[in-house]
């Protein structure tokens, strides 16, 4: 049994290519992804259809210029330029103003100006019209010394876990989730499978090595590589991007010790129903990659999606940890905050090792 | 012309012999595309509301009858215990809490501009903030209706009125707009990494030595190898689009021609990278994890799910590189909004050099003797 999982850690490090690779990857797509990838909005164009041309319209265009969100890229002459513009696609915003705006802002006290998005994108088109919108009312607002609007009730917002609202809080820990899932799970199914396709699987069956130690001895040397990457990751993510670290870090590493554990038995499932690598790197990859990012919560909110896609995010195991990981560092909860999202973990762990376990026997008859 | 024919004869056996290919490659993507695109929306409503009213007055009873009027919030929980419910946000229950204080009503009537808190779970930052201009809007909403009815003379003039448009998807539909996007990836990843552990597998179990010892050309070898491939990846495409039209009724609103021609070359792109990753492994071990990589960082960079636009100037950089991006931004914009060649004449191109540099490539690094 020693000898065995010597046998396999030999066979991963003398592949130094595989080495950087199974470090290096991860490494990199955590620090390229926890620094470009932003929901919020930077720099986009906007377009000016200005038919006033006078003091307030121009106070108005410098002050949404003036902002982050928004870089104004040309004037427009005419109302037919608005489909052209959009159609190159830089471009995400038009406004325009009516003819005399000021004017008819002093005198009538109503004046209109007019938010044209390209909803090509819905969630950007939704984020510049509000933006928009806050500016304008903000510039409105100072406008009139006398603003009966500030004699109103008057919201204060305060943003919890994340005051400096940063994308890095939402992204790091969906990062790892994934990561740890697809690196295991691939790395198990595939070192197994290519044992069956190479035919060495057949000798290590006719040895006296029973079937659950060759799985033992296979998982082993890659579960102590996915926890030094993953706390190669953690440190990352203290040290350059600085998220909170005040969390229960004894639970946090148990915690992904299971969740480690649960990938490595997916992985060993998916060898068991695999004859080649290429059908398990198929079913590791092309399987489960889209649905890990997409029916996590780590990108998009799971609560508005469609009931059945809820009920299909439930068996995502992806979903409950991304929770447990949040939870954790962010919001310093314990382990009485996150029992039941522990014990689904456990369930699906023992899951797959149950249903590997009977089909490495069915394999042997 | 006929050892071509024979190399792809071969190939497509060997990849319809293997019975669990067939669903993965065919069944998977399908269903992928109908399942995937419902979820990726950011769309927000229904934001599970905590309210604490201290002050328990008319005005504030009808400020909590706002919020529980619109669409965007539901009251989950309603208390006089701030402990209690930031307990049901950390747990995550509870996504907003708006506390009213007592004399609220007061204040206000007295003009003194009362603080109202809203507290927002906000580590999914732009949804915070989103759902904070949400809760604003209401009390902005509010302030109207109050000072209508107090002071209808200051209130007559509107100020600026900013009435907005969208266009090209007036409903907001995150599917007209993720379809495309997601149909891409799954093609892209059919095809790069089919044809990623092709060669690299023949070099594994030794077969490449006898395809080495025949008279095949290499060019002949390469297009043999690639074109399987480009039909399949080109028949999961014709497939999904067809879905998007018939499921999803998204029409293609620019030229049909146009998205197929550019397509062709796109996938030989996706293709030549894949075999230019088999040629450069050894076991296919290392061709997958390679492969992984790039595909993962194209994926999340391609702007498919976050705006390119607010990426740093580096990260803009790397996707230079990236044919995903070109290819998505050349879908949508034609897809939904009917642009022409000259309007994406630098995708297309893109698209065009990629294919034509990483073919070259993948040719002269494919050698018949090691």
């Amino acid at each position: 049994m020693k000898e065995f999982i010597i046998k396999e850690f030999k066979q991963i490090f003398r592949d130094y290519r595989t080495m950087t690779i199974l470090f290096g990857i991860p490494i990199a797509q955590v620090l390229l992804f926890g620094f470009a990838l932003t929901l919020d909005l930077k720099n986009v164009h906007f377009a000016v259809l200005d038919k006033a041309k006078d003091e307030h319209s121009r106070k108005i265009i410098d002050k949404i210029d003036a902002s982050d969100y928004f870089i104004l890229d040309r004037y427009l002459s005419s109302s037919d330029e608005i489909e052209a513009v959009f159609k190159e696609g830089i471009v995400k915003e038009v406004i325009v103003f009516e003819p005399d705006f000021s004017q008819k802002l002093t005198k009538e006290n109503n004046a209109q100006l007019q938010i044209i998005a390209d909803a090509s994108d819905p969630n950007v088109a939704n984020m510049l019209v509000n933006y928009s919108q806050a500016i304008i009312t903000n510039y409105q607002q100072n406008l009139f010394a006398d603003n009966p609007m500030a004699q109103m009730a008057a919201p204060e917002p305060m943003f919890k876990y994340n005051p400096a609202l940063k994308s890095v809080y939402m992204f790091v820990p969906g990062i790892i989730t994934v990561i740890l899932l697809l690196v295991s799970t691939m790395m198990t199914s595939i070192s197994i499978a290519r044992e069956k396709e190479l035919g060495t699987m057949e000798i290590l069956l006719v040895s006296p090595i029973k079937p659950i130690q060759i799985i033992v001895g296979k998982v082993i040397p890659y579960m102590l590589l996915s926890f030094i990457n993953f706390i190669i990751i953690l440190i990352l993510s203290f040290l350059v991007f600085d998220m909170p670290s005040s969390g229960n870090m004894p639970l946090l590493l148990a915690e992904t010790f299971l969740y480690i554990f649960m990938s490595l038995a997916l992985g060993i499932f998916i060898s068991t129903v695999s004859s080649s690598q290429q059908t398990a790197m198929m079913l590791s990859m092309f399987a489960l990659l889209l649905p890990t990012i997409l029916l996590s919560g780590f990108i998009f909110p799971i609560k508005n999606m469609p009931d059945i896609l809820m009920w299909i995010s439930h068996i995502m195991p992806s979903k409950w940890f991304i929770i447990i990981i949040k939870s954790i560092m962010l919001k310093g909860a314990g382990l009485m905050d996150v029992w039941f999202e522990t014990l689904i973990i456990l369930a699906q762990t023992l899951f797959f090792i149950g249903l590997s376990i009977k089909k490495f026997k069915i394999r042997l008859t | 012309m006929r050892t071509i024919k024979f190399i792809i004869e071969k190939e497509f056996k060997q990849i319809f012999r293997n019975k669990m290919m067939l669903p993965i490659i065919f069944v998977m993507p399908i269903i992928q595309l109908l399942i995937l695109s419902y979820a990726a929306t950011f769309e927000i409503k229904n934001v599970s509301l905590g309210v604490i009213d201290m002050d328990q007055s008319n005005s504030s009873r009808e400020l909590v009858h706002k919020f529980s009027a619109s669409p965007f919030f539901n009251i989950e929980a309603q208390d006089f215990d701030m402990k209690k419910l930031e307990l049901q946000m950390k747990r995550g229950d509870l996504e907003q809490i708006i506390y009213i204080n007592t004399g609220f009503e007061e204040q206000l009537r007295a003009g003194e501009g009362p603080q109202l808190q809203i507290i927002t779970d906000a580590i999914n930052g732009s949804a915070a903030n989103l759902m904070s201009y949400y809760a604003s809007a209401i009390i902005m909403d509010f302030n109207k209706n109050i000072l209508l009815q107090t002071q209808p003379m200051l209130a007559t003039g509107l100020g600026i009125s900013t009435p907005y448009q969208f266009w090209y998807n007036a409903e907001l539909d995150y599917k007209k707009y993720m379809v495309p996007g997601i149909l891409v990836l799954l093609v892209t990843m059919i095809g790069a990494f089919l044809s990623g552990m092709n060669i690299v597998r023949e070099k594994e179990l030794g077969t490449i030595e006898q395809l080495n010892v025949t008279p095949i050309k290499k060019h002949q070898f390469i297009i043999g190898k690639l074109m399987p491939f480009w039909i399949i990846a080109m028949f999961d495409l014709v497939l999904g689009m067809l879905l998007a039209y018939f499921v999803f009724d998204i029409q293609i609103v620019g030229s049909v021609g146009l998205v197929f021609a550019v397509a062709s070359i796109y996938l030989l792109a996706v293709l030549g990278l894949g075999l230019f990753i088999s040629t450069i492994t050894n076991t296919q071990q290392q061709a997958m994890f390679i492969a992984w990589f790039f595909m993962v960082i194209f994926i999340m960079l391609s702007g498919l799910f976050t705006p390119i636009e607010s990426m740093p100037d580096w990260a803009q950089l790397i996707n230079v590189f990236n044919p995903i991006t070109y290819f998505i931004g050349f879908m949508r914009q034609l897809m939904l909004k009917g642009s022409g060649l000259m309007d994406v004449w630098r995708d297309v191109l893109g698209i065009g050099i990629y294919a034509v540099s990483i073919l070259l490539l993948a040719t002269t690094r494919y050698r018949k003797t090691s």
